[in-house]
């Protein structure tokens, strides 16, 4: 590995279940290494986390049972810079609107409601203007998409959508109830990779994962 | 595809290609689990499934019943979407589009159609693209695999043979996708008109899989898996994902089961854990031999 590669910030993507390939390219393209956490010890040496879209139960309960929840829990808390996308918003909220109890990673101060926009046949793909990326609006790809329902004072909402919440971001945490992953448009991936900086990347487990690859 | 207002006043075009086969995507290294009741449903949802299918037999009964096996009772599948907050999936005969209307009106999230249930067209598929709620198919080949997709498919699962806990032919239609796969890639082009002839399948689809080395949808895998050991060798062939139909809730212990299914198509690559939730599962359910199958008793060979 070049002088190079070992500034490039090495973010994690949490591979439980989900659409983990699709970040794993975004990230790349923006030029992040990549690995996929799966176990409490994949956290080792991240400089930044993704939390991808999927089943949000199945985060909780898989994530749960082996203890990589409250791991990754301990590191967002200490700062570990995250990215969520619709599960992943809802894996960091602090609480779910109208729902029952699941297992969540919490730490940012926002409500959620899960599937806020209606089933399968409601979603919907629609521009949606993030004002800190500028123009063209993105294109949002709501999936049985969650929205924010209540915003605390350390969170700065980024994007609206029919009146409802839709991106936001507090000192280390952006999410969105929408999908950029699945659209060739990099720029929230872009933003959250060059928050993170020159973050030293760490040492151990150096081999990328092979972008793409299923 | 349509301009709709969806739910709660948001505007945007719903039932676009994106958001049929995004769905798909997020669902990736899941198990989606067949369900009868509400009670099967939270045990799934509560076992980590990332979806079940709502269906008024599992496979194993149906084989077993013999006679016409049609779309279940809406009211059945209604008392399912209310008791969990993940996707509802629901089968339609192959061909039966009213039925996929029926199943579309309920707000069902995924349409299986399904070689499990009686054909009721022994020509045509669904014309798929005329819906809102994406539809998930099955395949034996490459060729059947992007005929569906050229119908409005969002979604593959390979068929093996459901209701037999045998995965013997889950792990031959993934590998012949897989082969099949493998020699589009390495054909010419001049080639790949030849091989759009033979495998049936419309040339465009047949060069996009040659450019790109994998299907434009995803695949996932069914039809006969009944322990965790199987679910994570349907991952090792190249599935993005399970289907449990029988397997579970034809178990011992269907809660143990599901769950231990759910920590191995995750962790597939990792036989430590794999051998750990194999563990004190008792009985899987009982299986069938294929070669014991009466002629004209494979579902697999349902669908055209």
């Amino acid at each position: 590995m070049s002088a190079a590669d070992a500034r490039r910030p090495r973010i994690g993507v949490l591979a439980v279940q989900g659409a983990v390939s699709e970040h794993e390219a975004a990230l790349a393209d923006v030029g992040a290494r990549t690995t996929r956490v799966r176990a409490p010890e994949d956290l080792a040496g991240l400089g930044g986390l993704v939390i991808p879209g999927g089943e949000s139960t199945t985060f909780g309960l898989v994530a749960g049972e082996s203890g990589l929840l409250d791991a990754v829990r301990l590191r967002v808390d200490d700062g570990l810079p995250v990215l969520g996308t619709c599960a992943g918003m809802i894996m960091l909220a602090t609480g779910i609107a109208g729902g029952g109890p699941q297992p969540l990673i919490g730490g940012m101060d926002i409500v959620v409601r899960r599937n806020a926009f209606g089933r399968q046949v409601h979603s919907f793909e629609a521009p949606v203007e993030v004002a800190v990326l500028g123009d063209p609006p993105m294109q949002g790809i709501f999936i049985r998409a969650p929205w924010i329902e209540q915003v605390g004072p350390s969170v700065e909402v980024l994007a609206e959508h029919g009146g409802h919440p839709v991106a936001a971001r507090d000192a280390t945490r952006i999410v969105a109830a929408f999908h950029p992953e699945l659209t060739a448009d990099r720029r929230l991936h872009r933003l959250f990779v060059e928050g993170i900086g020159q973050v030293a990347a760490g040492t151990e487990h150096e081999e990328d994962t092979v972008v793409g690859a299923q | 595809m349509s301009d709709d207002v969806a739910g709660n006043g948001a505007q945007g075009a719903t039932g676009t290609d994106a958001v049929k086969a995004g769905l798909a995507r997020m669902l990736k290294g899941g198990v989606i689990m067949d369900v009868v009741d509400a009670d099967q449903a939270k045990i799934a949802e509560d076992s980590g499934a990332c979806a079940v299918m709502a269906l008024e037999r599992i496979p194993a009964e149906i084989r077993k019943a013999g006679g016409v096996a049609r779309m279940s009772d809406p009211e059945m599948i209604m008392g399912i979407q209310e008791a969990v907050t993940i996707p509802v999936m629901a089968k339609c005969r192959i061909g039966h589009h009213v039925e996929a209307q029926v199943l579309q009106a309920l707000e069902i999230d995924y349409i299986d159609e399904s070689e499990v249930l009686t054909p009721a067209d022994e020509s045509s598929h669904v014309d798929k693209r005329q819906f809102t709620a994406p539809f998930v198919c099955g395949a034996t080949n490459l060729g059947e695999a992007l005929r569906r997709i050229a119908e409005g498919a969002a979604m593959i699962r390979t068929k093996g043979e459901a209701g037999t806990g045998n995965v013997v032919e889950a792990v031959r239609h993934m590998k012949t996708i897989t082969q099949d796969i493998r020699r589009v890639v390495s054909a010419t082009p001049d080639e790949r008109f030849a091989i759009a002839k033979e495998m049936a399948a419309p040339l465009e689809l047949i060069e996009w899989v040659g450019l790109h080395g994998r299907l434009p949808v995803v695949n996932f895998s069914a039809g006969g898996i009944a322990t965790p050991a199987d679910a994570a060798l349907m991952m090792h062939l190249g599935a993005e994902g399970v289907f449990v139909g029988s397997g579970i809730f034809m178990s011992e212990d269907p809660p143990a089961r599901a769950r231990a299914i759910v920590e191995a198509t995750t962790h597939w690559d990792d036989p430590d854990v794999v051998a750990r939730v194999s563990r004190g599962l008792r009985e899987a359910m009982p299986g069938l031999e294929i070669g014991e199958i009466a002629d004209g008793g494979l579902l697999q060979t349902r669908g055209w």
